[in-house]
């Protein structure tokens, strides 16, 4: 069954989302920059889209010496490395259904570069609709960016305003797998341990496995009407108040922060990229099973 | 741990790039080498008897007892970004291929960790090793 297009799925925010066919209509478009960003370090080297950029998420986007993520200068010459401006039109694609795209478009929230955008489909819609791949990388010349200093507080939550947000009752989701939300396992199907004490959930957390949120054989993300079914008719998600999304270190809940906040309209969402490699390790916090 | 030697070279090899972009490159190299399983051997659908558990790039291994008493192997990487699985399915080849039962049978799986090194993502290993593992119970099989 074709996809169905990004304009007819009825969401709040369309315009952060944009097609494969879009992409491909603009591979010479130079206010455009198509940044790849993947968990797979094999996969830019061994083609990518021409054109595109690559930005990984523990090189260019965390801190090397603290867990946290790059300061403004650190941004800054990302950026200008990447040859991206205030005003170039980027849009972001990657494997595992846009995972790691969702969290590069994240951090990129976080200094303010709103003319961002994710590849429905990412990488996998790519490659099904036997679009070109290239090997070879871009050669670009450097930017003056200019970015504002990070801020965090619209984006991220903290564990001490994850624990107000708790006692007072606030919405959370847990967006890891069942068996990670149950306390089953310390990590994900398939992953090594990173090293969690205790297994469970935040109480009152609802489970929603960040995939659900994805057509699986194209990668692409589900209409609004079928978000909505999770979200709100399912899972009780109220959009009138705040939603905070967690998972293990904060990769698959900026996934699901990215369809609650644009795809669904939800104005209060906040990523704890804390999340349970924090919390399961957090002395005297209170944890479900 | 044993290892035979067409494989030990091949670990030999990707042990003197330190640098993780020559591995990354060399690892490519054998993913661009990476032959599908021949229409003799198997046709799709794939029989789920083959398919390689918790391998997400939905691989398939087959193991031939050939004449000589050696076995020769062949794969199928489903997905198109089974980059890493189309890689290791070619050193699985090219290292173990021609060796007997009870010689691939005690390859370890750790030999995943010595090939991908930095290059391998967090959810690959497991399904990179359950590869090894694969082809470890199919030479259990034919012994």
């Amino acid at each position: 069954m074709p996809t169905m297009t990004v304009e007819s799925r009825h969401y709040t925010h369309p315009e952060v989302l944009t097609s494969t066919e879009w992409v491909a209509a603009n591979l010479q478009n130079p206010s455009v920059r198509v940044i790849e960003s993947n968990e797979d370090a094999l996969l830019y080297p061994s083609g990518h889209i021409p054109g595109a950029v690559q930005v990984d998420w523990t090189v260019d986007l965390n801190d090397q010496l603290r867990r946290d993520y790059i300061d403004r200068r650190g941004f800054e010459a990302l950026m200008s490395r990447i040859g991206v401006t205030p005003d170039t039109d980027v849009v972001i694609y990657g494997d595992k259904n846009n995972w790691w795209a969702c969290y590069a478009f994240w951090v990129f929230q976080l200094f303010g570069h709103t003319k961002a955008r994710v590849m429905d489909g990412g990488r996998l819609k790519w490659q099904k609709e036997s679009r070109p791949l290239t090997r070879d990388v871009p050669t670009l010349q450097a930017t003056a960016y200019k970015a504002r200093e990070r801020q965090d507080a619209p984006y991220r939550a903290f564990r001490d305003e994850v624990l107000a947000h708790l006692k007072a009752g606030g919405q959370l989701v847990d967006v890891r797998s069942p068996e990670e939300y149950s306390g089953a396992r310390m990590h994900m199907p398939d992953y090594p341990n990173e090293g969690a004490l205790r297994g469970g959930h935040i109480p009152g957390a609802k489970s929603v496995p960040w995939a659900r949120a994805i057509n699986p054989e194209d990668g692409s993300f589900k209409t609004a009407g079928e978000l909505r079914q999770i979200y709100l008719d399912e899972q009780k998600l109220d959009p009138s108040k705040e939603v905070i999304a967690y998972c293990r270190i904060g990769e698959r809940s900026s996934h699901t922060w990215f369809v609650l906040k644009y795809l669904l309209g939800y104005p209060k969402v906040r990523n704890y990229d804390g999340s349970w490699c924090e919390w399961g390790n957090l002395v005297g916090v209170p944890i479900e099973k | 741990m044993t290892v035979p030697k067409p494989l030990a070279e091949i670990l030999e090899t990707l042990e003197l790039l330190p640098d993780p972009s020559d591995r990354a490159q060399l690892l490519i190299d054998f993913a661009d080498q990476f032959r599908e399983v021949p229409a003799t051997v198997a046709t799709r659908p794939f029989s789920v008897d083959h398919q390689i558990p918790q391998c997400e790039s939905d691989a398939y291994a087959w193991a031939i007892l050939q004449a000589d008493g050696t076995l020769t192997l062949h794969f199928a990487v489903e997905s198109p970004v089974g980059i890493s699985a189309k890689a290791l399915a070619t050193i699985l080849d090219q290292g173990l291929s021609g060796q007997r039962p009870e010689v691939i049978a005690q390859v370890s799986p750790d030999i995943v960790f010595r090939i991908f090194r930095q290059n391998i993502s967090m959810g690959k290993g497991i399904g990179l090793m359950g590869m090894v593992q694969a082809v470890r119970a199919l030479a259990k099989r034919a012994m």
